[in-house]
């Protein structure tokens, strides 16, 4: 067992993971930070998705003990501490861009990350950066708007 | 949103119903306070890893657990036979033996001597950790002895063929014929002046809820008690199997669906994991659980689809169809699972498609594969049933010489026909196919979209436009439940539903049904609280837990809204009449004189003495001043068989531009008209239309599950089998057309299975219209860029 130090959510936590322990698995398993989901075990389908260090970041490829030291931002702390969601979460809620909400957590977080990286998305820019993120349920076309939302331009698909 | 028709002008307009209102499920998911199956954890849990069969067909020799057993946390290995007194006779069952003669073999939640697909459990670990149950089930050694696999379905009924159950002496399980007059089909062809004839594949699909699949079986040792908690569509369903395959008392089973990240049909089901994980945790005392991984969802998770269709048309000069006669394969895959031998029957009433066809001839016969079994998946049935009438038409349209358009113009029902009986023996409810289709081709602007195509195809571009139309009609709200009886199904279609008025006037729903992502607590409240005069935030919906919700029929076939949704209508109204009596007792008036405004009870035209529901809600609760001989409270419980099934309908069209040089096929433009009748909620409607028609382009366009000659499956992760992302996902155009259904109060249809059923023709459709002057008239599905280049550079005389 392997002793690290990962600062989630804005709170140092230690633990004692094995070296093969996957980043994902220590989130949800040792510290119960079940918001970060897992769709896949082929990095396929970005469920999975965190913010590390500030960049978004598939914690299904990564062993914890390599994020020994990291800033790692969830699901469970994008929200303010008085309960109000992210913009982005409120965006998705007010576009309708989630129905199973499984693919949602990840989602978000990748959205967020694309965001911050490029103002100036379009719709091609939202489609293409969020490429790694699978969503059976929505057909993403209200995922990209509430992205483009939040972003600030405008979106291919709404007509009138 | 894009509603060219607005819903709500067809609903009491003065409530929530009819317009979008913003889903209360959203915050917990998207907080990641929602609970999904695999953020359980339990006291004293172990885990189960699945040992399972690499081979397709193969005789077991023999299980070796002993390397397993060296890994730190593994606890035991346990083989088919070590497992098999767990449920003794007990099998998996199939709930619907669709012929008296239908062939179905027992199929063990663990094998015992043969495996018969890749996938097939063979073997049990067990230990104390999540990784070292999938280190032990990775150690384990089997020892197979191969037999001869059948892989293919018309293989598989060929003479000779090796036989997926030996004991059986053939591979098929049924044969199931609707042909209510042969003479006048043959007839109809002997005279036809047109005869279009088609064999169309339709792929195996790997349903692939971004959730995969998981269960945790919590024993009660003194009680004796079985909380089963699963990632499933139908825990009431999956309560009364689990009782009847391990012999359990169905009182002490409470199932629970914990937040469902998504189903299509493939959680519509009870599987091996299911019981296996429910026999030990009853058998040890511990709680027992299990987690699917991708990869193993490939194989251990029923598949959609895989089907051989034969069709054929008669049409008269006009190109008006006298009589349809399709002959199926469908692959049932090794087993039948809970609904495996029904599926290709919900098509096999729709192969006339929304046509006013006079003859009728259907016959499906359903053969067993070495494969993973089939069973429902979005649409079942329906989908396929639709592609192949829709692109026979096609066919039919360039036989006769019109557009695509024209030739659905000239054999739509029509809108004057309804209710209409069909030639299948079915009464369609309503509808106006003409007019949907011209909002479409409105939407679609299609003139201009046939110009530009005409310049592309004059200039030789090398990026050639294809229109495609799909005009389809399901039958859903599944289902009265005599016709399920005449169908042999082992239920009945009906669902339950409670309204409960607390003293304070809050309201609790319980409803059957089992929502994985469909928003039904969101739309239930709508419909309660429009009922009541009262606010929807006043409406809690509770449902998934066997314990809360002990009566119910659960998610599926898109019958949510109309039979569940009903349920909770009527119960509402019942509530509503309760209160009534309590209203006039304390108005001491009659209670035919009094009305129900904004959410309290006046004589009529008299709003000064108005008793509101508060009032009579706490008043029912204290039991004071209540009508000679009535109960206290205020709660009332339905459950409503529909009469009828609903027929949502709709045209959706897709305008494709196929790159000639790279056989890439690009959705540019997709229009989707649908009428599901009333709607409720038209900001979900609109969800399920988008999430629905990339499912169906996704079949059209990139999914397919792809085995070996020997049975192994070649696309088991995300990175193989392509689900699309949102790179590839088209915009949407969306519009709606409403035809109350007369089969419900509410005058709803449904609309969870639409997209999927429309899109898959649409699109193939549109790339063989885009190809269609090279002399192309059928692509493949998936419609690949491989596929598809193969299939101009052989038009072309090259080789393939
Ligand atoms: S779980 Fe990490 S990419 Fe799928
Ligand atoms: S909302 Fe279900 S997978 Fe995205």
């Amino acid at each position: 067992m392997e002793s690290i130090t990962l600062a989630v959510n804005g709170t140092e936590r230690n633990l004692e993971v094995e070296p093969r322990t996957l980043l994902v698995h220590a989130l949800r398993d040792d510290l119960r930070l079940t918001g970060t989901n897992i769709g896949c075990d082929s990095s396929s389908c970005g469920a999975c998705t965190v913010l590390i260090n500030g960049q978004s970041a598939k914690s299904c490829t990564m062993f914890a003990v390599q994020a020994d030291g990291a800033d790692i931002t969830t699901i469970e702390g994008v929200a303010d501490s008085d309960g109000t969601m992210h913009p982005m979460q409120q965006a998705f809620h007010e576009h309708h861009a989630l129905q199973c909400g499984y693919c949602t957590p990840g989602m978000v977080m990748a959205a967020i990350s694309l965001v911050e990286e490029y103002p100036d998305l379009d719709d091609q820019g939202v489609r293409h950066g969020l490429e790694g993120n699978l969503c059976r349920c929505t057909g993403y076309q209200n995922i990209v708007n509430a992205v483009l939302a939040v972003a600030g331009s405008g979106s291919k698909g709404s007509e009138s | 949103m894009t509603m060219t028709d607005d819903p709500a002008t067809h609903l009491d307009s003065a409530g929530h119903m009819g317009r979008p209102r913003l889903r209360r499920e959203d915050p917990a998911l998207l907080t990641g306070e929602a609970q999904f199956i695999d953020d359980m954890s339990l006291h004293g849990e172990i885990w189960v890893g699945i040992v399972r069969s690499t081979e397709a067909h193969a005789t077991i020799l023999g299980v070796d657990g002993s390397a397993a057993l060296e890994i730190d946390g593994v606890t035991e290995v346990l083989s088919g036979a070590d497992l098999a007194p767990l449920w003794g006779e007990g099998a998996l069952p199939c709930a619907w033996p669709v012929t008296d003669d239908m062939r179905n073999p027992a199929h063990l939640p663990v094998a015992t001597s043969v495996a018969k697909y890749v996938g097939d459990a063979v073997a049990v670990v067990l230990a104390t950790s999540r990784y070292a149950a999938a280190d032990g089930a990775a150690a384990v050694s089997v020892d197979y002895d191969p037999l001869p696999a059948v892989v293919d379905i018309e293989a598989a009924v060929a003479d000779g063929a090796p036989l997926v159950h030996e004991d059986l002496g053939t591979n098929e399980s049924y044969t199931w014929p609707l042909i209510p007059n042969p003479e006048a089909v043959d007839e109809a062809f002997a005279n036809a002046a047109h005869v279009v004839s088609e064999r169309f594949v339709q792929q195996r699909l790997i349903p692939a809820p971004m959730e995969p699949r998981g269960v945790v079986a919590a024993p009660g040792v003194a009680s004796g008690e079985l909380t089963l908690y699963s990632a499933t569509q139908i825990p009431h369903i999956l309560k009364v199997m689990t009782a009847v395959t391990l012999g359990i008392p169905e009182h002490k089973i409470r199932v629970v669906a914990p937040s469902v990240g998504g189903g299509f049909g493939c959680k519509l089901n009870v599987y091996a994991e299911e019981i296996l994980c429910s026999a030990l945790a009853m058998d040890r005392g511990v709680p027992v659980r299990w987690t699917e991984s991708r990869s193993e969802a490939a194989t251990a998770t029923i598949q959609g689809r895989g089907q051989v269709q034969h069709i054929e048309l008669a049409a008269d000069d006009n190109g008006k169809v006298q009589a349809v006669r399709v002959k199926l394969l469908a692959d049932m895959g090794a087993y039948l699972q809970l609904v495996t031998p029904g599926v290709p029957l919900l098509g096999g009433f729709l192969y006339h498609g929304c046509y006013d066809i006079a003859h009728y001839s259907f016959e499906c016969t359903s053969v067993f594969t070495n494969k993973t079994p089939t069973d429902a998946y979005r649409g079942a049935g329906r989908p396929e049933a639709t592609y192949a009438v829709e692109r026979a038409m096609d066919s039919l349209a360039v036989a006769v010489g019109v557009t695509p358009e024209e030739i659905r113009s000239r054999n739509f029902i029509a809108a004057d026909a309804f209710p209409y009986e069909s030639c299948a023996g079915l009464i369609f409810d309503s509808g106006d196919y003409q007019t949907v289709l011209d909002k479409a081709v409105e939407m679609a602007g299609l003139d201009g979209v046939r110009a530009t195509q005409a310049q592309r195809r004059a200039d030789g571009s090398n990026r050639q436009i294809g229109v495609g139309f799909s005009s389809y009609v399901e039958m859903c709200g599944l289902a009265p439940s005599r016709v399920l009886a005449s169908l042999n199904y082992g239920a009945g279609g009906w669902e339950a539903a409670t309204v409960r008025v607390l003293p304070t006037a809050k309201v609790q729903v319980i409803t059957g049904s089992t929502p994985h992502g469909q928003g039904h607590e969101t739309s239930w409240s709508m419909i309660v609280a429009d009922k009541l005069g009262i606010d929807p935030d006043d409406v809690e919906v509770l449902h998934s837990d066997t314990a809360i919700s002990p009566t119910g029929l659960d998610t599926y076939g898109s019958r949510s809204l109309s039979v569940g949704g009903t349920a909770v209508f009527m119960a509402t109204d019942k509530v509503l009449d309760k209160a009534r009596l309590i209203a006039a007792h304390q108005l001491e008036a009659n209670e035919d004189d009094l009305e129900y405004v904004d959410g309290a009870f006046q004589v009529k035209g008299t709003p000064t003495a108005a008793v509101p529901f508060a009032a009579i809600a706490f008043a029912a609760f204290t039991a004071h001043d209540l009508p000679d001989g009535m109960e206290p409270n205020l709660e009332a419980h339905v459950t409503y068989d529909p009469p009828n099934f609903t027929f949502p309908n709709g045209t959706h069209i897709a305008v494709v531009e196929v790159d000639t040089d790279t056989g890439d096929v690009d959705i540019v433009d997709y229009v989707a008209v649908d009428d599901c009748g009333n709607q409720v909620n038209p900001m979900i409607v609109e969800g399920q239309v988008h999430g629905g028609v990339l499912q169906g382009a996704a079949q059209a366009l990139y999914e397919d599950a792809v085995y070996t000659e020997d049975g192994q499956i070649v696309t088991v992760n995300l990175g193989d089998y392509l689900v699309p992302s949102a790179a590839e996902a088209p915009a949407y155009r969306v519009a709606s057309h409403v035809t109350p259904s007369p089969t419900n109060p509410m005058g709803v249809k449904g609309i969870g299975e639409a997209g999927t059923i429309a899109a898959t023709p649409a699109v193939i459709n549109a790339v063989v219209d885009a190809l269609r002057p090279m002399g192309i008239t059928d692509v493949a599905m998936p419609a690949s860029p491989q596929t598809v280049w193969r299939a101009i550079n052989e038009a072309q005389g090259g080789a393939s």
